[in-house]
């Protein structure tokens, strides 16, 4: 038997949710007492996996373009032909989704959001975030092989060096009739799916005009840009950007809010990041209670002496 | 076309939330339910099929009597047929399976789940219905065309999207993006009267075995109270966010 991680990599480059992914199978792997496997599709830099306690590296290089139901196909494949007996994904999107077509296909019990390594083994108990980060549920798996989804950022990455091998794999992979008509990707712009540091504004900046505001204390933190959901209704901003319990999780290091209230549904789904500073001028919104830092104060006059406090404070630490 | 709507009953998005029985069940007492916001964008799209297609457009619900109100709202904004399975789920395969013998009894051309629920957030319902049924698979969809028996469809990825052209049958997760918010609808007293007449069918389950239970809930640890910082002083701000909370 065996533990799987599906590592995840972006032109041919290992993610760092991979790596994380890797830790945490290191750590389910040691409660098996049993070895860690990787497999990695179209990655060039397999060897990295090795610095965080993985054994073997099965790596495939076809299919060329991410498709779901044949990337599940590889995953089983792979647990199959390596008697995994618990599989981890990323909840990266393309992790997230294909991973319950790989669940179906291997009668495995498959559990998302999980915040740590399991509880126990025998029986097989993980926690895992519920009701968008309002609390957590305790669940038993019960079937043969176990399927988890790791929550983002939940485990962090710990170095556990190994020598793994690196074996060619060769899945079988179906034909699909579904195919991909055109990719549109920002190449340079930090997602806040993979920011440590996500930069949101609210209503409280007025209009789309100001956003110059919040982009430049992005880009000089290297965060992404997020916003409330009013403000993607509005247009102001493009919906990719509107964080919250009807929009993107955020789980990031640092999430700073930017005249943003805090109502329970945008607290709801940026909980999980680990600290969050509020910049607002009225002392009664409800984000105070939900950050760790916050300035009460006017965006218009607060975010542009942040930027330039924090270029003089990278100048004196680099 | 046939549209098959999945749709989720759950507490609306500023329900406190609590736990009873030894902390192992949800606490439903003065908690409001609403259609899955997911699962509404999705609705909101098939009614734009039925509308201008003709297309029939059925909801699904597997849950217990009191989903039934939640099952008359998506009938008062549109959908033609109910469907509820009489059986409390204990996870996301359970649900699929049932989802998927009402599937194969009926044929659908296009079955639409949101992207996932907000209460117990699995995300997995729809990527297994189409592994149990073998159909094509699009998540995190934010446009959808159909044209005869093909679709044009737009899935959001980190940092991205793609579109993808696909024959039917197909299944989507559903999310915003997908119709405008402004689309959404609130049903009218004509809509309400007319989902009276509807049929709700009320099924009996397959009773699958379930995979995973969930055994207890935790509330999160109460948090700390917030450091003000006076706006005067920025450099205190930005040496707590490096000395103290190491994210910078
Ligand atoms: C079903 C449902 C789902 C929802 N899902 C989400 C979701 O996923 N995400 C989400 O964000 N919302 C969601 N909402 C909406 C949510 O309830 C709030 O309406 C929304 O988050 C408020 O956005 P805001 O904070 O930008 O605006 P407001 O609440 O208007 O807050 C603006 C804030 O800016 C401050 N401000 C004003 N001027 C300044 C200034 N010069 N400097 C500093 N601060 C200033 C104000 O004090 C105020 O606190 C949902 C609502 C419903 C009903």
């Amino acid at each position: 038997m065996s533990v799987l991680v599906y590592a995840e990599s972006e032109k041919g480059q290992l993610k760092k949710i991979a790596l994380e992914l890797a830790s945490f199978g290191r750590a389910i792997a040691d409660q098996l007492n049993t070895d860690l496997i990787a497999i990695t599709v179209n990655c060039d830099n397999n060897e990295l996996l090795g610095n965080y306690g993985v054994n073997e590296i099965l790596t495939s290089s076809h299919p060329e373009e991410f498709n779901a139901q044949q990337y599940a196909a590889i995953v089983k494949d792979a647990a199959q032909k390596k008697d995994a007996k618990v599989i981890a994904v990323s909840s990266s999107a393309d992790s997230r989704y294909l991973a319950p077509l790989a669940a179906v296909e291997l009668n495995a019990g498959y559990v998302t959001n999980v915040v740590e390594a399991p509880l126990s083994t025998t029986p097989f108990h993980v926690k895992r975030s519920v009701f968008t980060n309002k609390a957590f549920g305790i669940s038993e798996l019960n079937t043969d092989v176990k399927m988890v989804g790791l929550s983002k950022n939940a485990f962090g990455m710990h170095e556990n060096p190994t020598t793994p091998t690196v074996t060619e794999f060769s899945p079988t992979v179906n034909n699909s009739s579904m195919e991909i008509a055109s990719v549109d990707k920002a190449n340079d712009q930090v997602t806040i799916a993979d920011a440590e540091i996500v930069v949101s504004g609210g209503r409280g900046l007025k209009g789309p005009e100001n956003w110059h505001l919040i982009e430049d204390l992005a880009s000089t933190l290297g965060a992404a840009t997020a916003c409330s959901k009013p403000v993607s209704d509005m247009g102001w901003r493009p919906h990719s950007e509107h964080v919250g319990q009807t929009g993107k999780p955020v789980a990031s290091n640092l999430y700073i809010a930017v005249g943003v209230s805090g109502a329970i549904q945008h607290l709801a789904g940026i909980n999980a990041s680990k600290v969050k500073v509020v910049i607002n001028s009225d002392p009664e919104a409800p984000f105070f209670k939900a950050a760790d830092y916050g300035i009460v104060g006017d965006a218009f006059e607060v975010v542009p002496k942040m930027i330039e406090k924090l270029k003089s404070f990278q100048a004196e630490n680099t | 076309m046939k549209i098959l709507v999945c749709i989720s009953h759950v507490p609306d998005t500023t329900s406190k939330i609590n736990f009873v029985e030894n902390n192992t069940q949800f606490d439903t007492q003065g908690v409001q339910y609403i259609i899955n916001p997911n699962d509404e964008f999705g609705l909101t799209r098939a009614m734009w099929f039925k509308e201008k297609e003709g297309a029939t457009v059925d909801v699904i619900n597997v849950g217990g009597p009191a989903t039934e109100s939640t099952l008359r709202k998506a009938l008062a904004i549109g959908a033609d047929n109910a469907i509820r399975i009489h059986t409390e789920a204990l996870d996301a395969t359970q649900v699929a399976k049932e989802i998927v013998a009402v599937i194969q009894e009926n044929g659908y051309d296009l079955i639409i789940a949101g992207r996932e629920s907000i209460d117990y957030n699995g995300g997995m319902v729809p990527g297994m219905i189409a592994a149990l049924t073998g159909m094509n698979y699009l998540n995190n969809c934010i446009r959808l065309e159909i044209e005869g028996q093909n679709a044009t469809a737009v899935r959001e990825m980190d940092g991205g999207k793609e579109t993808v052209t696909t024959p039917l049958p197909l299944v989507i997760g559903a999310q915003k993006g997908l119709v405008e918010e402004s689309d959404l609808r609130i049903p009218n007293m004509r809509g309400i009267m007319m989902a009276r007449k509807k049929p709700l069918s009320v099924l009996e389950p397959q009773h699958g075995d379930a995979q995973v239970q969930t055994i207890a809930y935790e509330k999160p640890a109460p948090k700390g109270a917030v450091k003000l910082v006076e706006p005067e002083n920025i450099d205190q701000l930005i040496s707590l966010l490096h000395n103290e909370a190491k994210v910078i």
